[in-house]
């Protein structure tokens, strides 16, 4: 190889959005640029694709035992402390990436004791057994807010629980990156599906989803929209958590993984 | 079929004064306008109600904000023991109310007697008993009541519906105010008698009688920090639109197409007592009927010849005689919307069957029927009919009655009857609904969570987790 003097030129990183465990460009061929960066524009269209497959990796997943599904969310922990420059390279503060972090082994250590704790026996006047328990909501469309630890604060107590999501983040090239961790830990394909762009033109889509369950409004930042949204989600009766705290320092309690769990209560008559 | 002779309840035990006005702040006051509430089985005017007008609301409203500051401020065993009191007071008036709710309602006094009224009052002493437990009940340390909660409930279990609003709300130190249904508010304004008999403090409960338009005030009143609304799946999502951005909290339990899944190894007999439960108690009006029959290919005519059976010894009239099974259909609209669909199910090419039943001549009356040969395409397939009609579907293997099953918009309940435990859990396991009835069909209790998942809405009443809608 001949010697050149000029300097090297860097290889340059194409965000590109995640839909099914794979990352395609969107649909639409747009891109914007964020802080100089070309980032994929996600369209409508993207936004079904990305219900589709959050579907489609729907039952699997809801299926996987607890344990398994703790071990992949630990997981992402591990890949998250492993990609850690990556995410100070992208201006993350570096207590911010041990926030993420410490956040997804809590939330990681949930998914076999959320059943325990959200569901109970019930000691009805009869001879029956009768039992409530948690289960999944479905599909969530997560409106992510821009940080990293708001981003796994709002997708982790989601997806831990046997949820899938599609998610539209403010914070792309953060999110992108989460992606790229989340394709090289064991999440299944479709588990999280990731949408850049913006969330004034896709959230609206998946608001009125017909086959998305719940919406988490927790990174809408303009108020009208948050109401649009709210108002769209009424359509097919979605489970809505209202935008609220900013603050992901604090205790998170259960509500965000209550806000997308449904109870079922099953019967049975006891008798010889 | 045997021949009984009639066994009537006595009416007299209930006395219906001519008209009724609203009770706000611990007094009932007249309204501007009023309106009729009638005996479906016989059309007779029973009593003359005031018609709630957004002023009404506003001053029920009022009354609960007062009322709030101090309720939710006494210690929770206080409020515990105005709970418990009104649960004696229920019990101890349980025939009188038993009449009353047929009268108002149709349905046989068997029911109301021995199941809504029971259930009324062991919902009270269940949350009479968690007033002064709140922090333990999972929901932090230190819940806190919401303040005002606006009630709209439905006309097929008047006074249980009450109950499963009022109870938690009040145990967790919450005012309300609290709009019955249309065609039966009497219920509701006997209750609020049992509240000044209780000695309940003006303005903890509000009782506000109208049509939909009150119940639109009420739910979308500004100083209402709570809303609770069973009915319909429509109405629930009008309501969780006006709702969509006010920071209210919300639950709704809406509309159901229960599938009642029957395995080739189920107990026949015990299979048919509960699809018969399942769609015909209550006149089919119950939100989580099993109106869906599926059954296994293979039993299916087996079964259905012991379905008509059994549905020809069902015995259709006088809600207030003992021996009524079956008693009259609520409203002349429902009667109309139930014959409507049924009218199409024989249209869309389904084959219709009722037992020979001679219905009363007047009053509202719609005999039990199936309907076989149902496809998943057919609007009696879909659609909540809310009466005595059963559709009948078939299947082969259980992940086809799984698919079937999860087949709709809803999901509030399920039934499966199979001998088989394991598969029994399996099937449970998958079902999309928050009610799965395994070997028996339609039981409630004031212990157990209900409630629907998909568009028969969110929350849940009963249990431990039916606090959580009324604590911050």
């Amino acid at each position: 190889m001949p010697k050149s003097s000029a300097p090297r030129l860097s290889v340059r990183k194409t965000f590109k959005l995640y839909i099914g465990g794979a990352f395609p460009r969107s649909e639409s061929g747009r891109t914007y640029l964020v802080d100089g960066d070309n980032v994929a524009l996600a369209s409508r269209k993207d936004a079904r694709d990305a219900v589709v497959a959050a579907r489609k990796a729907q039952p699997k997943w809801a299926a996987a035992t607890a344990y398994n599904r703790g071990q992949v969310v630990y997981r992402v922990a591990e890949m998250v402390e492993a990609r850690r420059s990556e995410f100070k390279a992208l201006g993350t503060a570096g207590d911010e990436v041990n926030a993420a972090i410490d956040r997804l082994v809590w939330y990681a250590g949930w998914s076999d004791k959320i059943a325990q704790v959200a569901g109970n026996a019930n000691p009805v006047s009869g001879p029956f057994f009768n039992l409530s328990s948690p289960e999944p909501t479905g599909v969530v469309g997560v409106i992510a807010p821009p940080s990293l630890l708001g981003l796994v604060s709002v997708v982790a107590p989601v997806i831990v629980t046997g949820n899938t999501v599609v998610v539209v983040s403010g914070g792309p090239q953060v999110a992108v990156t989460l992606a790229e961790v989340l394709a090289t830990s064991d999440v299944p394909g479709g588990v999280v599906n990731i949408l850049t762009g913006h969330a004034a033109e896709i959230a609206p889509w998946l608001a009125s989803h017909d086959d998305v369950n719940g919406l988490d409004l927790t990174g809408v930042d303009d108020p009208a929209l948050a109401v649009e949204l709210e108002q769209a989600a009424a359509g097919t009766l979605k489970r809505v958590r209202r935008a609220g705290t900013t603050d992901f320092t604090a205790d998170p309690g259960l509500a965000p993984m209550t806000a997308f769990l449904e109870t079922k209560t099953v019967w049975h008559p006891k008798g010889f | 079929m045997l021949e009984y002779a009639p066994a009537p309840e006595s009416r007299s035990v209930v006395q219906i004064a001519p008209s009724y006005g609203l009770f706000i702040d611990g007094d009932f006051t007249p309204g501007k306008d009023v309106f009729k509430t009638i005996n479906p089985a016989s059309e007779e005017v029973l009593s003359e109600v005031a018609l709630g007008s957004p002023e009404d609301v506003d001053r029920a409203v009022a009354a609960a904000r007062r009322a709030f500051e101090t309720w939710s401020a006494r210690p929770g065993s206080e409020r515990a023991k105005y709970l418990f009191r009104i649960a004696r007071i229920i019990q101890e008036r349980s025939r009188e109310l038993a009449v009353l709710e047929s009268l108002d309602n149709g349905k046989p006094i068997k029911e109301s007697r021995d199941v809504d009224l029971p259930l009324v009052a062991a919902h009270f002493f269940y949350y009479a008993g968690w007033a002064d437990k709140l922090p333990y009940a999972g929901f932090g340390p230190s819940p806190r009541p919401l303040g005002v909660a606006g009630q709209v409930i439905p006309w097929n279990f008047p006074l249980l519906m009450l109950a499963w609003k009022i109870a938690p709300a009040l145990a967790a130190g919450n005012t309300v105010v609290l709009k019955p249904a249309e065609t039966t508010p009497l219920s509701a304004l006997f209750f609020a008698d049992i509240c000044r008999q209780a000695e309940l403090p003006p303005g903890v409960v509000n009782i506000v009688t109208g049509a939909g338009d009150t119940g639109r005030y009420l739910v979308e009143h500004p100083d209402v920090d709570k809303v609770a609304f069973t009915g319909s799946t429509e109405v629930g999502r009008q309501i969780a639109r006006s709702v969509a951005g006010t920071g209210k909290r919300l639950t709704l339990e809406l509309g159901g197409k229960a599938a009642n899944i029957v395995f080739d190894d189920a107990p026949i007999d015990q299979a048919v007592e509960g699809i018969v439960n399942g769609i015909f108690f209550n006149q089919g009006h119950v939100c989580c009927a099993g109106s869906r029959l599926l059954v296994q290919e293979s039993i299916a005519e087996q079964l259905l010849a012991s379905l008509k059976r059994r549905m020809s010894t069902l015995r259709v009239g006088d809600p207030l005689d003992k021996n009524t099974d079956v008693g009259a259909i609520n409203s002349a609209a429902q009667l109309a919307r139930i014959t409507e669909l049924s009218e199409i199910g024989t249209e869309e090419g389904a084959e219709r069957w009722s037992p020979e039943c001679s219905l009363p001549d007047r009053g509202f009356w719609f005999a039990p029927t199936i309907f076989t040969g149902v496809t998943q395409a057919h609007r009696i397939a879909r659609e909540e009919i809310f009466g005595p009609v059963l559709s009948v579907l078939t299947f082969r293997t259980p992940d086809e009655a799984i698919e079937k099953a999860n087949n709709t918009p809803y999901g509030l309940s399920a039934g499966i009857w199979s001998e088989k435990g394991s598969r029994i859990l399996a099937v449970a396991d998958k079902l999309r609904a928050g009610v799965v009835w395994a070997n028996t069909f339609n039981k409630f209790d004031p212990t157990s969570p209900f409630g629907g998942y998909k568009e028969s809405g969110y929350g849940r009443e009963g249990g431990r987790h039916g606090l959580e809608a009324y604590l911050a």
